[in-house]
């Protein structure tokens, strides 16, 4: 049983973010993440604003520039699945297909999937950690085998999210609605890395609500894949991870989005890859030194330096895969 | 016909468990259940305005389970899981993580299997919750049910409710799924006794039982 909580499921987008005041007041989505949050009391709360019933933010559609829309509220299952998605935009339906169970899809949102919290055991346990305000990073020296080997800064967790790294391959925005009007992020622009502000995962504001995903526009000739690896085959969070997005041309890349999964506390655009394959063919050499290039500035903890070669493997791997596509 | 018109007043089910009822009384309290006598009017008006629930205070909500209709009083904060179990005597639904990590607690909701400890009550209104009860007919076991028997596919039983759920939501999705489509739709359901190859040997009979019936 959780700690009480007060509950309101608005009809209107505007009604919501008014009852989102306080700052212990959650959004709640599909609520798969929320729940075990709550169970653990990784967090205070006193009200949950359910957002469930909100249709407007469900679906995907087209947009009018020949990208895509896709409603914050609408399943893994249905981002999984959806015909459009796979065909046009493979990492993202393969990112979603790895997220959680089938249980998990079948509830958890979009939207929710990129304001996840972290998994990271300290974090989750009944320890008072950097993030949760304490003074201290528990990982840093204790049981870090599955946190951060890039990008840690005081706080040393991965950010959890499947469909984050592809959306970020694919240069897709977040539309974000709040009580002093709406902006668009880009998810590159969204999550927030601990040098910047430990205790916050994302640039959302407390009365602020994503509503939307826009992806732009497949160019001709654009391949994507994603990679999850980890521990076990079902039902586990990424040991490493990748979202590739390239387009080539006779063989030739000629712009590519590279972004790790489960190697930083934000998605982890991997500029070292991308710079080495573009404008090259995909040969035995260039993929070697790509996958190298991407693990050049890890800095593993104790007992995290196995990411290391699983990385580069799995880079290798994938760009193999790539190769004169 | 006497304890019927009580279970109306009170919104609580008339199925025949005796323990609900009092596995009621004892959790809620009598006074709660004068509340309900004189609240329940009101739930339907509560749709339309989106008044905050108070969070210690519990409310009526309407939840359909297995095709009938229950109303009871619920906090804010209750899992489906807890108010299957604890309210409705629906026990076949089996606690375990609670986290949504074992698949234990694997209902359909509108026919998606979906983990009921990481459900609020009060979120399931108006969906169509469907438990391993519902999948009785009548004394007989449903097609799913029957084969995970006929193929052995428990040990001590306890994830057997989920897995049961999985396999009967893939079903109503694919009724003739592929082998790799079933390891899917039961890969949110641990087993620790490992029975895993039964499970999907039973799940692949509970295809071709339910194409006969």
């Amino acid at each position: 049983m959780t700690v009480h909580f007060s509950y309101v499921r608005p009809a209107s987008l505007q009604d919501a973010m008014g009852q989102l005041t306080g700052d212990n007041a959650r959004i709640h989505a599909g609520g798969t993440d929320l729940l075990g949050c709550l169970r653990d009391e990784v967090f205070p709360v006193d009200k949950l604003v359910s957002i469930s019933r909100l249709d407007k933010l469900r679906g995907i559609k087209k947009t009018t520039d020949g990208g895509l829309s896709i409603g914050a509220l609408t399943t893994i299952a249905e981002v999984a699945v959806h015909p459009l998605i796979r065909e046009k935009y493979t990492a993202l339906a393969q990112g979603a297909a790895a997220v959680g169970s089938p249980q998990i899809r079948n509830q958890g949102t979009l939207g929710g999937n990129l304001c996840q919290k972290p998994r990271c055991w300290y974090y989750r346990g009944e320890f008072h950690c950097l993030r949760k305000g304490g003074d201290f990073c528990y990982a840093a020296e204790g049981e870090n085998q599955y946190h951060c080997i890039l990008g840690g800064d005081y706080c040393y967790i991965v950010h959890p999210s499947d469909t984050a790294p592809a959306l970020q391959a694919f240069g897709a925005t977040l539309r974000i609605a709040g009580p002093r009007g709406g902006r668009d992020v880009s998810v590159a622009d969204f999550f927030v890395p601990p040098s910047r502000d430990v205790t916050r995962e994302t640039v959302l504001e407390q009365e602020e609500i994503v509503t939307e995903i826009l992806l732009p526009p497949a160019p001709a000739g654009l391949r994507s894949a994603y990679r999850k690896v980890r521990a076990r085959q079902a039902w586990d969070f990424a040991l490493a991870g990748v979202a590739l997005a390239l387009e080539q041309e006779g063989g030739r890349v000629q712009k590519s989005r590279v972004v790790l999964s489960g190697a930083a506390p934000i998605p982890w655009r991997a500029v070292e890859v991308e710079k080495i394959i573009n404008d090259s063919t995909l040969g035995a050499e260039v993929i070697r030194e790509a996958a190298a290039a991407a693990m050049a500035k890890a800095v593993p903890l104790s007992k995290n330096g196995y990411k290391i070669p699983l990385f580069q493997g799995m880079l290798e791997e994938e760009l193999e895969k790539m190769r004169g596509a | 016909m006497k304890k019927k018109e009580d279970d109306e007043k009170t919104g609580q089910c008339q199925c025949e468990h005796g323990y609900t009822r009092r596995g009621f009384l004892a959790s809620v309290g009598v006074g709660a259940m004068a509340a309900i006598a004189t609240t329940s009017k009101l739930s339907s008006a509560k749709e339309a305005s989106p008044a905050e629930l108070s969070a210690e205070k519990a409310v009526v909500v309407t939840l359909l389970v297995n095709d009938r209709t229950h109303r009871l009083l619920v906090e804010p904060r209750w899992s489906l899981l807890y108010v299957l179990r604890e309210h409705l005597g629906l026990t076949g639904t089996k606690v375990g993580c609670e986290r949504g990590e074992c698949g234990a607690c694997t209902v359909l909701i509108d026919d998606l299997p979906r983990n009921a400890c990481l459900t609020l009550a009060v979120e399931a209104e108006g969906r169509r919750i469907t438990t391993l009860e519902g999948l009785m007919q009548g004394e007989e076991l449903g097609p799913v049910q029957q084969a995970f028997v006929e193929e052995d596919a428990m040990q001590c039983g306890y994830c057997t409710p989920g897995q049961i759920m999985s396999v009967e939501g893939l079903l109503r999705a694919r009724p003739q799924p592929t082998p790799a489509e079933i390891r899917q739709a039961v890969s949110g359901n641990l087993c620790r006794c490992g029975t895993y190859p039964h499970i999907v040997k039973a799940a692949a009979r509970a295809a071709d039982l339910k194409a006969k019936r």
